[in-house]
């Protein structure tokens, strides 16, 4: 078993194409350093100095890992990672 | 070239005017790789502002995943603009993030005159491009 990490369109080009990836870790930043080492760039996406890119949502399941303790937060074997850009925008 | 009946046009332009001052947002779903837009998905703007918009994060996750359990795709992606003109702002073009979609924008500035307009925003590059109006069998309205 593995966390399965599903990927959004604008993301898989550091996934041939692939909609989802396969990792494992024990917290969120594990996995992504995970990933990242056989898709590299991936993490430099998702995460910056602080944390979380403030553009990206991130779910574990079916919550934002931004109020489950966002990186830091515990994963584990059959857990779903899904990533989706957040639409956002505005006239300034 | 974006294709839309005038109902959806129509419930675009209700749904910003509804929301001013503040930006509206949403989705319309198709099928995936049809381009055919079809099921109208008003979303909350988390934001409650004037000047920007996001889609609520549970919310627009939801919504994903109806779209991918229905096997269809977010065919357009629509805001309003309040004050400024229904052209993509730099804050518009730096977080577009469906390469594949229709980014509709309109302006609520006036309330008598209506501006949408339609564009692709790819690579941090913008495209304006026709919007056709037409009934849901294809034919001219």
């Amino acid at each position: 078993m593995a966390i399965e990490v599903r990927i959004p369109t604008i993301l898989r080009t550091y996934t041939g194409g692939a909609k989802s990836v396969e990792g494992s870790g024990d917290t969120l930043a594990d996995l992504i350093a995970d990933v990242d080492s056989r898709h590299t760039g991936l993490q430099e996406r998702l995460v910056d100095a602080s944390g979380l890119r403030r553009f990206v949502n991130v779910y574990l399941n079916d919550e934002d890992v931004r109020f489950i303790g966002g990186l830091e937060a515990p994963v584990k074997d059959g857990d779903t990672v899904t990533v989706l850009p957040a639409v956002a925008g505005g006239a300034r | 070239m974006l294709t839309l009946s005038g109902a959806l046009r129509a419930a675009i332009i209700a749904h910003a005017r509804a929301d001013h001052p503040d930006e509206a947002c949403g989705v319309i779903a198709g099928p995936a790789g049809s381009d055919r837009p079809e099921r109208f998905i008003p979303m909350t703007n988390a934001e409650r502002s004037p000047t920007f918009y996001r889609f609520d994060s549970m919310e627009q996750f939801k919504v994903w995943q109806e779209m991918d359990d229905r096997d269809e795709e977010p065919v357009v992606i629509y805001h309003s603009h309040t004050a400024t003109e229904a052209y993509p702002s730099r804050t518009d073009i730096s977080y577009a993030s469906e390469p594949g979609a229709h980014y509709v924008l309109v302006s609520t500035r006036d309330p008598d005159e209506v501006e949408f307009r339609s564009f692709r925003i790819l690579d941090g590059v913008v495209t304006e491009e026709e919007v056709r109006t037409a009934s849901s069998d294809g034919a001219p309205e």
